[in-house]
């Protein structure tokens, strides 16, 4: 096993929420990441999973110390970076990059290719020549499959797919370790959507690229990941490796979603049980005490509803305790097999 | 009878450099408590054929040729002022964004009432007690207090259920449902999925889905019909079509997403190439430029949509 190359324990992100308008006070928090922890090992990729405020992104921009953790530690390369200053993280930031969701407005339309790609080395590396740019960008385009010659050309005259492979340039330009993709493929049509993955995992191979990779879609995430951790409202239910979490998803919550994504095979959704699914996603502003998932867990327990499970081998779920296990209901539907 | 018969449809709109066609010479039916699931990529026509059919198409759009027949009724006959006496009565839309297709500043229960007052001749009175009903119909809780709340007040889903209200208060024949869940998420898509395709079924009324998310389709759809920059390629039973897609778009298609319950190869399938630019359609088939298998005809000439047993086809290489 190799060494992990960000390491983050018991992360808490929580914002504050403030009332009044001249004065004002604050009045309570979002715990928009609440108690995460994980490691991402060198040349793996894990995924993030889950809903719309799940705390999958900001779990990201914590990483990338673009919003500050409240509590808790982000290891880089063995490095602690929580608390380092301005200065001090800038050569960690040329390590990890980013590709964002919506290839539209992730590019700025008034800068030519060229310059978009090439702002991170102007950035970083003020004191190379003007023509080294001009050649690392024009091989940067190469290898994201683009026409070296499309440089001079602006954001508008590129389709999505084509400005996401713009993005990833940008991203790749100052050779990083980490590239975290955040939905990076889910704002792409299908046809459009395979080609990007594949130049994510051939790019990948090539650098020897670590991922930390954020989506809401579950045959994406199964594609692409070595491990997977599934996040509810802040805090993550289950972590394992891909092909474990779904022959054996074992949080109630984990069952609930991959019961709940449609498989693109019409005989297979004629013989599966139709998902009984409770509720929506409460509000983070306002969790439910205990397990936040119990108002919507098809196999709650009295203590539940009370108490936050602890984390018991894979899973943080009390159905899995060691010493209820008695008391594990017979289950039914096998999600996702 | 079908419920819905389109034939030859053609939409253009007016841009400033030129004519742009949307939709070519599209033929599709839907019957009494089918769904047809309408499945493509961005600029395939799928949404505009929807809003072809409602008479949607705004100022710089225009029906060119063909016909939409609803119930025998030749709806590009009929005047501006017979449309909207169809719209929300006999053909309802529910659209992707429930955030801002449901007005902000009026309670919900007087937004679901509305058609009814509108086309049924209810009073007020009448129409939110019929709200109430429906709003307990689609499964939402404590409707008695949502009847007065705006729509902010609801949740994503809430409000999505309230769009499925409105949509049925008059018991349409039809009902389109464009991207109805791409904003939610995918545990709310679920429940909100198969609570309009259990009213349709109890209904009998045509459903009409447009999707991008072949998932989607393959739990809930009847048939489906398969879009390409502006043209159908292909449709069909959609067990037959993803046991056995003929069309080379539509195999492509297939090929092109990551499974959830296949073996993970190495690298996906994709089709090489993009979609094309409708300002600027290729003469041929629209799908020739990326197809793997075309031929010199298909460069020049566009395949017509031909009928093949169950299934419609428009490929030369299917004769």
């Amino acid at each position: 096993m190799t060494d992990p190359l960000i390491s983050v324990s018991d992360l808490k992100v929580h914002f504050p929420v403030t009332e009044g308008v001249l004065i004002t006070r604050q009045t309570g928090s979002v715990k928009a990441v609440d108690g995460v922890s994980f490691d991402v090992r060198k040349g793996e990729t894990l995924s993030l999973v889950g809903e719309s405020g799940c705390g999958k992104s900001t779990t990201a921009l914590a990483v990338l110390r673009m919003v500050e953790p409240t509590a808790g530690s982000i290891h880089f390369d063995g490095e602690n970076i929580t608390t380092l200053d301005r200065n001090a993280m800038r050569p960690y930031r040329q390590r990890m990059q980013m590709v964002y969701q919506d290839p539209f407005s992730s590019l700025n339309p008034r800068m030519k290719v060229a310059d978009i790609v090439g702002e991170p080395l102007r950035v970083h590396r003020p004191d190379q020549p003007r023509s080294d740019y001009r050649k690392r960008v024009r091989e940067l385009l190469d290898v994201v499959g683009l026409l070296p010659d499309m440089a001079d050309r602006y954001p508008h005259e590129f389709s999505g797919g084509q400005r996401q492979r713009i993005g990833i340039a940008r991203a790749l330009a100052l050779q990083p370790d980490l590239l975290i993709c955040d939905e990076a493929v889910s704002a792409l049509d299908v046809s459009i959507q395979a080609q990007v993955i594949n130049l994510l995992m051939t790019l990948q191979k090539e650098f020897n690229l670590t991922y930390l990779f954020i989506s809401h879609d579950l045959s994406v995430v199964r594609h692409v990941s070595d491990r997977i951790a599934v996040m509810y409202l802040g805090q993550i239910v289950e972590l394992k490796k891909r092909d474990d979490l779904f022959a054996n998803p074992e949080h109630p919550y984990t069952r609930t979603l991959l019961n709940a994504v449609p498989v693109a095979n019409p005989d297979l959704e004629a013989r599966r049980e139709q998902p009984l699914i409770i509720g929506e996603v409460p509000s983070v502003r306002n969790p439910p005490s205990g397990c936040r998932f119990h108002p919507r867990c098809p196999d709650v327990l009295p203590e539940c509803r009370t108490t936050a499970p602890g984390v018991h081998g894979n899973v943080a779920c009390h159905l899995y305790a060691p010493n209820d296990g008695a008391t594990l209901p017979g289950r039914t539907s096998e999600g996702g097999s | 009878m079908s419920v819905l018969d389109i034939n030859g449809l053609t939409v253009s709109f007016r841009t400033e450099t030129g004519r742009v066609y949307a939709v070519n010479d599209t033929s599709l039916h839907v019957d009494p408590g089918e769904t047809l699931a309408v499945v493509g990529e961005s600029g395939s026509g799928k949404s505009v054929t929807a809003l072809a059919i409602l008479r949607l198409l705004g100022e710089a759009g225009r029906i060119d040729q063909g016909s939409i027949h609803l119930e025998g009724e030749d709806l590009t006959a009929l005047s501006e002022l017979e449309m909207t006496r169809i719209r929300g009565n006999r053909i309802s839309m529910i659209f992707q964004e429930p955030m801002t297709s449901l007005n902000p500043v009026i309670q919900v229960g007087r937004q679901v009432a509305e058609p009814l007052v509108l086309h049924q001749g209810l009073t007020w009175a009448q129409g939110l007690e019929r709200a109430h009903d429906l709003l307990a119909k689609v499964a939402i809780p404590d409707p008695g207090a949502r009847i007065r709340e705006n729509p902010h007040q609801l949740s994503g889903g809430m409000r999505q259920r309230a769009m499925i209200a409105m949509a049925l208060a008059c018991s349409p024949r039809l009902i389109i449902a464009d991207e109805p869940t791409t904003a939610l998420d995918v545990t709310v898509q679920a429940q909100i999925l198969a609570l309009l395709k259990d009213l349709t079924v109890e209904t009998g009324a045509a459903l009409i889905l447009i999707t991008h998310d072949l998932g989607v389709v393959a739990r809930y759809a009847d048939r489906v019909t398969v879009m390409y920059g502006g043209r159908i390629m292909e449709t069909a039973k959609a067990t037959n079509l993803y046991r056995d897609p003929r069309h080379p778009y539509t195999r492509g298609l297939m090929n092109s997403i990551p499974s959830l319950d296949g073996p993970v190869g190495a690298a996906l399938s994709t089709i090489e190439g993009q979609p094309p630019d409708l300002a600027h359609p290729p003469p041929g088939c629209p799908f020739a430029p990326r197809c793997s298998q075309r031929q010199e005809q298909c460069e020049k000439q566009v395949p017509p949509l031909r009928r093949d047993g169950e299934r419609d086809i428009a490929c030369v290489r299917h004769d």
